[in-house]
């Protein structure tokens, strides 16, 4: 049998679209979405409920519903739709759920993107009063973006058939789409409104689509809005009344039943009892009467019935009575309503228990909720000063009083004329009623969570008396659709069961988003590729071309080792480090940071930046340098080269870059205004090679023939500009190994260029790239620190052997109180030491603990330090590690013990310096 | 022997083509830049021969030049030839201030089409509504997960300034977000 009527609705009849629901094979029309389409063929059992197991249908008609959850199977997977909510195309595949669905396991091909867009007025919400007020902003030439949930203009006009009012809203449509500056956007939620105008929205593109959707269109986009004001037109949703057993499939919100008549041409039963506590139900019978639903009862829980529409009602047969709906009974559909002792069959119930305003977004905004003990509802307390709300959402059902609002909202004179309208006319006032006693245990508040009176009744019994809390206890509101038909019942019984008015109790907080967004939209395109920006130096390319493996370091692709054919990283390593200590070797170091510093005051700056002394280095010279933060612990450090009187450049760790020169600009800006000094990043400017081992003197002088390389001429710790490979270059002689080495510095544009020029110089020496891991050894092998590995921001200079990096001179930088303090001059501070497995072999893992005694003792077991970097090295011939150890330097030359799996490893405490502890390969 | 340039743009260069004539995109690479923080630049501007911008978030051209607000005291001067950072620092004269040679510290993409504020829009959150940035327009900002310096032209064009170091990152970003227009 089927309930679709012959006409009315927009749904294209004529064009048959297949789909499967649990598992069955049915048919539906464009237009349909697959609640209507399920209903046309009278199926009104989705799935189970999520505790209980009970089977449940389908309340309402929109993104209100708690009850039609889904899982869409194809074209891909995707958990908890709604039924109401999706849109019927040929070839879905669903299955109901029982609250949980179930995530892809494959990545979903779909594209996801976002947009911005900026407006003087946003309205929510394309029904009437929303209409009225996109209109008359774009009227007044405004820049206007008018969004809305339903795939077409009109809201509540959907749901009814009013043809005139229907073409009041072709018409408004027609005209705002040809305004300039007006972006209408359908299957646009609304669903974050946050501070200064910033709203989220999400656009169902290409859903409704299914297996047509083009792959290269975004499926589902954020609008990310900013907007000037905000017209809040989102309506409002009819609420149930709760009563024993009032979770049957076939028990539907009565104006859910109105809007699939009209909009989509569906009858939601053959026997419909009606049971209300307003008069918009009664409209509802009518129009079911009217298209052939036997409708024989009409239960108005008011003492009074409306005399008009009770006479209508009498004219097409419907009984109207005064009474309430105490039950219901049937198996997997209401099979007839219980009225106290009488049961009157039925395949479908209607229930209205008034109307709720969507004030969502509204309270997102901040704004205050009154509640109208009228309406039983909560309703905007207060004027936003730029958030304005009209139409339903404020509590105002009048046709023309709504669109009144509209165009007052956007303060404009212009008239917007609607016709007259009976569709929804009322002659008295509702009664607020939330529920009709009987069996709590089976009366349900929250359809989707299982949450019951008897729930509700116990949180009260426990001594909870505020919603919020409530809401956490019985989980009323928690789900998919956070509570839109039941969080202002629960609020109604918890009023009722502590005796309290509602008008002073506080709702729960509305909070992002309106409805569900997937994480899939949130992503958009950061994802893949383009899921952070890779940086990459000027000489990229050439360590792609030669195979370098490459590490991550902050956003940077740095090479990380060169292997050749069959070797492993232990092995590459190994030969990099040896042809950097035996021959030559050169590192792409375009990552460090630099900064210009400039100013006559630059000297003055650096020294209160710097624990060490600045302003006393000579033009052409170099100095390596700490940086401490308040606390005096170590955050960076590199070199300082004085390029001219007024002049410097810093070098910043890769990682720190823009972290030091944010650190420099809030010292000059916030404490330091008056120093007359500049700072300008030019990491990018430069490409930064370092040439290292005792042969990078003969490569040097081979690529730079206008510089006098030799030891006297080029002292360690200067620099000097030259050409090389005729570019402009600025060498730096210093040295990150201990060995002889230089730093080429040349402009980005030319990095490649010479890197190559290099390459080839050193061929007769063999040459040999590096990369960071072979950095990390040589350097730990000297005992240099790397900030982040030897260091977490609990570690002073001292802590790394290197008091000699603090001033004893200068009056102050930042840091120097705290050395002072009793804290940072414990003798057992964690100091930085050297540690040589006994066993030559055996490679400590980094992060390892440090303890005193070759047994463990029973816990807790008191920690020594840990190790901070651990390598095989192949100038010593062995593994070796450096350690943060309390009171490491008073160890050295003791045995402690590093716990490795379930040895005890002993270790022999060194000096942090391994390697050429004279310091007599730097000179080459 | 003098080497090569090279940009990282240029391996971009036919997937950026291939945009067209949705969005025309183009790396204008190799133009000197100065940085140039100053409180009083107008002796600048009479050696450049282009005055320096008064209005935050515009730029000015002139004699082969641009010069782009970047902040109260901080310019980039896209000089013309024989224009350099001595040039410059000479004009600067004993006043406060600091010129730096950024040249290679940026990249230039230039955007031309029907679509280019669309694309944008992907990314920046900016409005670039004509009435909002008319042409003359300069500002710092995001696009997507990269910082840009991003002027506006007349005749739907647009120059990005990007990091060279995040200027494939770009480059893929651009050829992405243009997927709908081509």
């Amino acid at each position: 049998m089927t309930f679709r009527r012959p006409t009315g609705g927009a749904v294209d009849r004529d064009t048959v679209l297949r789909f499967t629901f649990n598992g069955q094979e049915l048919t539906g029309h464009p237009g349909d979405t697959l609640a209507s389409a399920l209903l046309a063929h009278g199926v009104h059992e989705i799935g189970g409920s999520v505790k209980l197991g009970r089977p449940r249908g389908i309340v309402a008609a929109g993104s209100e519903d708690p009850t039609s959850l889904v899982q869409v199977e194809t074209p891909f997977p995707e958990p908890m739709l709604l039924a109401t909510t999706v849109e019927l195309f040929d070839g879905l595949v669903a299955r109901g759920l029982a609250g949980q669905g179930k995530l892809a396991a494959e990545p979903d091909p779909a594209r996801y993107d976002a947009k911005h867009v900026h407006c003087d007025v946003l309205v929510v919400g394309a029904g009437p009063a929303g209409l009225a007020a996109a209109l008359t902003a774009a009227r007044s030439g405004a820049r206007v973006v008018l969004v809305d949930e339903q795939n077409q203009a009109g809201g509540a006009v959907l749901g009814v058939d009013d043809p005139s009012t229907a073409r009041w809203v072709a018409e408004v449509v027609a005209e705002l789409e040809n305004t300039s500056d007006v972006l209408v956007l359908q299957r646009t939620t609304a669903f974050g409104l946050y501070q200064d105008g910033f709203v989220l929205a999400l656009q169902k593109r290409t859903d409704h689509l299914g297996f047509a959707a083009p792959a290269s269109r975004a499926r589902q986009r954020v609008w990310r809005i900013r907007t000037k004001r905000t017209v809040l037109a989102t309506g409002a949703h009819e609420r149930p009344v709760v009563f024993p057993d009032n979770d049957r499939p076939g028990v539907m919100l009565a104006s859910a039943a109105r809007t699939f008549l009209h909009r989509y041409g569906v009858l939601p039963g053959s026997r419909a009892v009606v049971f209300a506590t307003n008069d918009s139900a009664y409209l509802a019978a009518l129009d079911l009467a009217q298209s052939g639903v036997d409708v024989p009862l009409l239960l108005d829980a008011r003492p009074e019935p409306p005399a008009g529409l009770a006479a209508e009602c009498a004219a097409r047969g419907i009984e109207v009575r005064v009474g309430q709906v105490t039950g219901t009974e049937g198996d997997r559909r209401v099979t007839a309503a219980r009225v106290g002792d009488e049961l009157v069959p039925c395949d479908t119930l209607l229930v209205s228990g008034g109307w709720n305003p969507v004030v969502s977004l509204f309270s997102q905004a901040r704004g205050t909720l009154r509640y109208d003990g009228g309406l039983g509802a909560f309703v905007p307390g207060e004027e936003l000063p730029t958030v304005r709300v009209a139409g339903a959402a404020t509590g105002e059902f009048d046709l023309a009083a709504c669109v009144r609002q509209g165009q007052e909202s956007v303060g404009s004179a212009n008239e917007v004329a609607v016709p007259a309208s009976d569709a929804w006319r009322t002659e008295e006032p509702g009664l607020v009623l939330w529920r009709v006693p009987g069996d709590d245990n089976a009366s349900f508040v929250d359809l989707q969570r299982d949450a019951t009176v008897t729930d509700v009744l116990r949180a009260t019994g426990a001594g909870l008396r505020s919603l919020e809390h409530i809401k956490r206890y019985t989980t009323i509101g928690t789900a998919h659709d956070q509570g839109k038909t039941s969080g202002m019942i629960a609020a109604g019984i918890v009023a009722e069961a502590l005796g309290v008015d509602l008008a002073d109790q506080r709702p729960t907080t509305f909070r992002p988003p309106y409805t569900p967004v997937s994480f899939a939209a949130l992503a958009g395109r950061d994802r893949g590729e383009l899921h952070d920006p890779v940086r990459v130096t000027p000489i990229h390319p050439w360590h792609v071309a030669h195979g370098a493996l490459f590490e991550d370091v902050g956003q940077w692709k740095r090479p990380w080792y060169y292997p050749k054919p069959g070797e492993d990283r232990h092995a590459a390593v190994l030969r990099e480090c040896r042809a950097a200590r035996e021959g030559v070797a050169l590192m792409d170091g375009s990552t460090l940071g630099k900064i210009d510093v400039q100013g006559s005051d630059a000297g003055k700056f650096l020294d209160l930046l710097y624990t060490n002394m600045m302003s006393t280095l000579k033009v052409g010279r170099i100095r390596y340098g700490v940086m401490c933060g308040v606390d005096g612990m170590v955050i960076d450090d590199g070199t300082v080269i004085r390029i001219g009187e007024e002049r410097w450049l810093v070098t910043t760790t890769t990682g720190n870059a823009a972290k030091v020169l944010d650190w420099m600009e809030e010292w000059l800006q916030t404490e330091w205004p008056h120093l007359d000094v500049h700072c300008t990043s030019v990491t990018d400017h430069w490409a930064t090679i370092p040439l290292v081992g005792p042969r990078s003197r003969d490569v040097l002088a081979a690529v730079a023939p206008e510089l006098d390389v030799s030891a006297a001429a080029f002292e360690f710790m200067t620099w000097r500009d030259t050409t090389i490979a005729g570019v402009p270059a600025r060498v730096c002689r210093i040295s990150f190994s201990g060995e002889l080495a230089y730093e080429i510095n040349v402009t980005a544009w030319h990095g490649l260029a010479v890197w190559e020029a290099l390459i080839a110089a050193g061929e007769p020496y063999g040459i040999t790239p590096y990369g960071t891991e072979t950095m990390h050894v040589l350097r730990a092998e000297k005992g240099y620190p790397i900030i982040g590995q030897e260091t977490d921001a609990t570690v002073t200079p001292q802590d790394l052997g290197m008091s000699w990096v603090v001033s004893k001179k200068k009056p102050d930088f930042i840091g120097k109180r705290s050395f002072a303090r009793p804290e940072n001059l414990r003798p057992d501070r964690k100091q930085l030491v050297g540690l040589l497995p006994v066993d030559p072999e055996v490679l400590l893992p980094e992060g390892s603990q440090i303890v005193g005694t070759r047994e463990l003792p029973p816990p807790p077991v008191p920690m020594l330090g840990h190790v901070t970097s651990s390598y095989p090295s192949a100038a010593l011939g062995r593994t070796f590690a450096l350690a943060l150890v309390r009171s490491g330097r008073d160890r050295v030359g003791d045995t402690l013990y590093v716990p490795v799996g379930d040895d005890l490893v002993p270790v022999t405490v060194t000096e942090s310096v391994l390697y050429d502890r004279e310091g007599a390969r730097r000179d080459g | 022997m003098t080497a090569d340039l090279t940009s990282l743009l240029a391996a971009w260069t036919d997937r950026l083509a291939a945009l067209a004539p949705a969005l025309t995109a183009a790396e204008r690479p190799f133009r000197t830049q100065l940085t140039v923080r100053t409180a009083d630049p107008s002796a600048l501007g009479e050696t450049l021969g282009v005055g320096f911008p008064a209005v935050p978030c515009t730029f000015t051209s002139g004699a082969g030049a641009e010069v782009l607000w970047l902040g109260p005291d901080e310019f980039l001067v896209v000089a013309p030839e024989g224009v350099n950072e001595e040039v410059v620092r000479g004009a600067l004269g004993s006043s406060r201030g600091s010129v730096v040679d950024t040249s290679a510290q940026r990249t230039a993409v230039d955007l031309e089409g029907p679509h280019v504020r669309d694309v944008l829009a992907h990314g920046c959150a900016v409005d670039l509504h004509p009435a909002a940035a008319p042409a003359g327009t300069c500002v710092q900002t995001l696009l997507a997960r990269t910082g840009v310096i991003l002027q506006v032209r007349d005749g739907d064009r647009v120059t990005l300034l990007v990091r060279s170091s995040f200027a494939g990152y770009l480059a893929a970003w651009l050829c992405d977000a243009a997927t709908e227009y081509l």
